[in-house]
C-alpha cells in the first residue's frame, strides 16, 4: 500500500489532519519566545501569552499568578484540542491517538497505586493525574488493596492490560519497585506501539518507526544513566530496554555494561544518527544532554510536518505541544526566580 | 534623703552587722551577674553574626534549590512532584534536640542528621529526568542543614535574648536599688548610733558634771560645819518665855523661820 494511502487517506482522516496542521500556525514562535525572555513578571509573561493561541486560557486568571497555574492551564489547552481531534476520530486514528497517550495512562496508574498503597485520598490522587491519561475506570484504582486484586478487578478491563499480563508475575507485582514496574509496562507500551504502527503500514509505519525508535533510544539511553551507581543490576536494566530501536541490540548490550558517562558515550557514538548529539557535549559533561535530546526529538517533529498522509503528525503534535508547555514552564521559572541569564538554557524553538 | 530609701530597721548594731553583709552579698552578686550578663552578650553577638551569615547563605541555596528543582521539572516532567511526595514513607533527615550551657542559660540545640540507609528514591526518574532528581535532591538536602542550623540559631538567639533582658535587670536592679537602698540604711544605722552615741556622751558629762558639783558642795559643806564646830557658836535660839502662859505669842526671836535648816526642801 506504500505510496497509496493519497488516494483513501483524506476519506477518513483528511479532515483532523487539516485540524491538526492548523494547530502548528498557533505554536510559539522564535519571536513570542524572546517576547517572553524579555519579561520581567509572570504578570507580564500572561499578558505576552494571551495574544497567542493560549490566551483564551489564561486571560480570566486572577491576579495573583503563577507557573503552575500557567503550566496547567497550557495543558488544558493541550487537552482540549487533543479531546476534540480524538472524538472526531475513525477508528485507526482513533486506536493510534489512544496509543499517544498511554504513556500518560501508566503514569497515573502508577500514581494511583502508590498513592492507594500509602492510604491517599482518590480524589485527590485523581486530582494530581495527567488529564491525557485518564481511562473510565480509573477511580476505582484506588478500591483495590494489593496488587493482585488491582489487576484482577480494574487493570484487566484496561488497555494496559496486556503490558501487566506479559511482563509482570503476581509476586512481581508485590514486591517490585514501583520505578521499575514503571519502566517495565513502559518498555511493554512502546514496544506494542511500534508494532501497532507497522501493522498500520505505508507512511505513518516509516514515520512512526522513526520516532518511536529515537524515542526507546532515548529512554535506553535515561535509564543507563540513571541507573549509574544504583543498585539496579545489568540484567536487570537490560530487560528495562525495548527490543526495538536504533540501538538494538547491539548498542543495549553494550549500555548494559556501562559503568560510567564516557562508556555510554561510546556505545552511543557507534550509532551515527545519535553521534551528532554527543559531538556538541564537551567531555565529562551530561547537564547539556536532556536539552540536546529535546532539541532532538522537535527535529524529529517538525520533519513530521513535512510529510502528508500519515497519522505521525498527531504524535508529532502532542509532542510539541508538550515540549512548548516545557518551554513556558522554564521561560517562567526563569522569570519567577530571577535567574533570566538561564532561560536560554532549556528553551527549546520549535520552528 | 536618707529616710526615703532605705530598708525600716531599728537602727541597732546588730542590724548594722546584718546590713554590712547583705551589702557584701549583693556586691559580690552583682559582680558576678555582671561577669554573666558580659559572657551572655558575647555569646549574642558572635549568635547575631553567625545568624546574619546563616541568612544570606540560605538566599542563595534556596535559589540554588529552587532552581534546581525547575530543572527537575523540565527534565522529569511535571507529575514527579506526586510520584516523589507519594513514595516518602519516614523522613530522611531528622532533628536532634540538645542543651547547650551558657553562663547558667540553658540553650536549646538543633542538630540535623541524615539516617543512613538507602532510600528507594534511588530509581525515581528512571525513565527521564533521574539526575536532576538528584541533584535537586541533593541540592535541598543542603538547604534543609541550613534550615535547621538556622533554626538552631534563631532559638538560640531568643532564648539568650530572653536570659540577657533578665541577667541586665537584676544586674540593675542591684546597683540602682538594692546597693543604694543597703547603704543608705548602714549610713542611717551608723548616723543613728552616732547620735546615739553623743547623747550617751552628753548625759555621761552632765550626769559627772552634776556628781562633781555635788562632791564640791559636800566638801563645802563638811568644811564649814568644821569651821563652826571650831567657833562652838551654836546659834540656838533663846527660849526664855513662860511656860504657864496660855495664847501668849512666843517672842519674835524664837520663829522657827529663822532657822536654817540643811535637808528641810522649803
Amino acid at each position: 500500500m506504500y505510496g497509496f494511502e493519497m488516494m483513501s487517506f483524506n476519506i477518513k482522516d483528511g479532515f483532523l489532519e487539516g485540524v491538526v496542521r492548523s494547530h502548528r500556525t498557533g505554536m510559539l514562535t522564535v519571536a513570542d519566545y524572546n517576547n517572553l525572555s524579555q519579561c520581567e513578571t509572570l504578570e507580564d509573561i500572561k499578558l505576552n501569552l494571551t495574544a497567542t493561541d493560549y490566551g483564551p486560557y489564561l486571560v480570566n486568571e486572577a491576579s495573583p499568578i503563577y507557573t503552575a497555574t500557567v503550566v496547567d492551564r497550557c495543558t488544558q489547552k493541550l487537552v482540549n484540542d487533543w479531546n476534540y481531534m480524538r472524538t472526531q476520530a475513525d477508528e485507526n486514528l482513533a486506536m493510534f491517538m489512544d496509543y499517544c497517550t498511554y504513556g500518560h495512562m501508566i503514569d497515573n496508574v502508577v500514581l494511583i497505586v502508590t498513592g492507594t498503597l500509602h492510604e491517599r485520598d482518590v480524589q485527590e490522587l485523581l486530582d494530581k493525574c495527567h488529564p491525557l491519561g485518564m481511562f473510565d475506570s480509573i477511580a476505582t484504582l484506588a478500591v483495590a488493596q494489593n496488587m493482585r486484586e488491582l489487576y484482577r478487578l480494574v487493570l484487566v478491563d484496561t488497555p494496559l492490560a496486556p503490558y501487566f499480563s506479559e511482563n509482570l508475575t503476581h509476586e512481581d507485582l508485590d514486591e517490585m519497585n514501583i520505578e521499575i514496574m514503571r519502566n517495565t509496562l513502559y518498555k511493554a507500551y512502546l514496544d506494542d506501539f511500534a508494532a501497532f504502527c507497522q501493522k498500520l503500514g505505508s507512511t505513518t509505519a516509516e514515520i512512526m518507526g522513526d520516532m518511536l525508535a529515537f524515542e526507546t533510544d532515548r529512554r535506553a539511553l535515561n535509564i543507563t544513566l540513571n541507573s549509574i551507581g544504583t543498585e539496579l543490576t545489568r540484567d536487570d536494566r537490560k530487560k528495562l530496554y525495548s527490543n526495538f530501536g536504533l540501538l538494538y541490540p547491539h548498542g543495549h548490550n553494550e549500555l548494559a555494561m556501562a559503568e560510567d558517562f564516557d562508556q555510554i558515550r561510546s556505545a552511543m557514538e557507534k550509532v551515527p544518527a545519535y553521534s551528532g548529539i554527543f559531538s556538541k557535549l564537551g567531555y565529562g559533561e551530561s547537564q547539556m544532554l536532556d536539552k540536546l535530546l529535546y532539541e532532538e526529538e522537535v527535529k524529529k517533529c517538525v520533519d513530521c510536518y513535512e510529510q502528508q498522509f500519515h497519522y505521525g503528525v498527531f504524535y508529532a503534535y502532542m509532542k510539541l505541544r508538550e515540549q512548548e508547555i516545557r518551554n513556558i514552564m522554564w521561560v517562567s521559572e526563569c522569570v519567577a526566580q530571577d535567574q533570566k541569564g538561564r532561560i536560554a538554557d532549556g528553551i527549546v524553538y520549535l520552528f | 534623703m536618707s529616710s526615703q530609701n532605705r530598708l525600716v530597721v531599728a537602727p541597732t548594731v546588730t542590724m548594722l552587722t546584718v546590713m554590712k553583709a547583705r551589702l557584701i552579698g549583693a556586691t559580690k552578686g552583682h559582680a558576678l551577674l555582671k561577669k554573666k550578663a558580659d559572657a551572655l552578650t558575647m555569646r549574642f553577638r558572635q549568635l547575631l553574626k553567625e545568624i546574619i551569615d546563616a541568612k544570606e547563605n540560605l538566599g542563595s541555596t534556596m535559589k540554588g534549590s529552587f532552581f534546581a528543582y525547575t530543572e527537575a521539572q523540565y527534565a522529569a516532567g511535571e507529575n514527579i512532584k506526586h510520584t516523589i511526595m507519594d513514595n516518602v514513607d519516614t523522613a530522611v533527615v531528622k532533628v536532634r534536640g540538645d542543651l547547650d550551657n551558657v553562663a547558667g542559660v540553658k540553650i536549646p540545640r538543633f542538630e540535623s542528621f541524615v539516617l543512613p540507609g538507602e532510600t528507594k528514591m534511588d530509581l525515581t526518574g528512571l525513565g527521564r529526568g533521574g539526575q536532576q532528581l538528584q541533584s535537586c535532591r541533593k541540592a535541598y538536602l543542603s538547604a534543609v542543614e541550613l534550615l535547621v542550623q538556622l533554626a538552631n540559631l534563631q532559638t538560640a538567639f531568643l532564648t539568650l535574648d530572653e536570659a540577657l533582658k533578665v541577667t541586665n535587670r537584676r544586674v540593675n536592679a542591684l546597683e540602682n536599688v538594692v546597693k543604694p537602698k543597703l547603704e543608705n540604711t548602714i549610713s542611717y544605722i551608723k548616723a543613728e548610733l552616732d547620735e546615739l552615741e553623743r547623747e550617751e556622751f552628753f548625759r555621761l558629762k552632765k550626769v559627772q558634771k552634776n556628781k562633781q558639783k555635788k562632791q564640791a558642795q559636800q566638801i563645802a559643806e563638811s568644811e564649814a560645819e568644821k569651821a563652826e564646830l571650831e567657833t562652838g557658836d551654836l546659834k540656838l535660839p533663846p527660849f526664855n518665855g513662860p511656860q504657864g502662859q496660855q495664847g501668849v505669842q512666843p517672842p519674835t526671836n524664837s520663829s522657827l523661820l529663822n532657822y536654817k535648816e540643811e535637808d528641810l526642801l522649803f
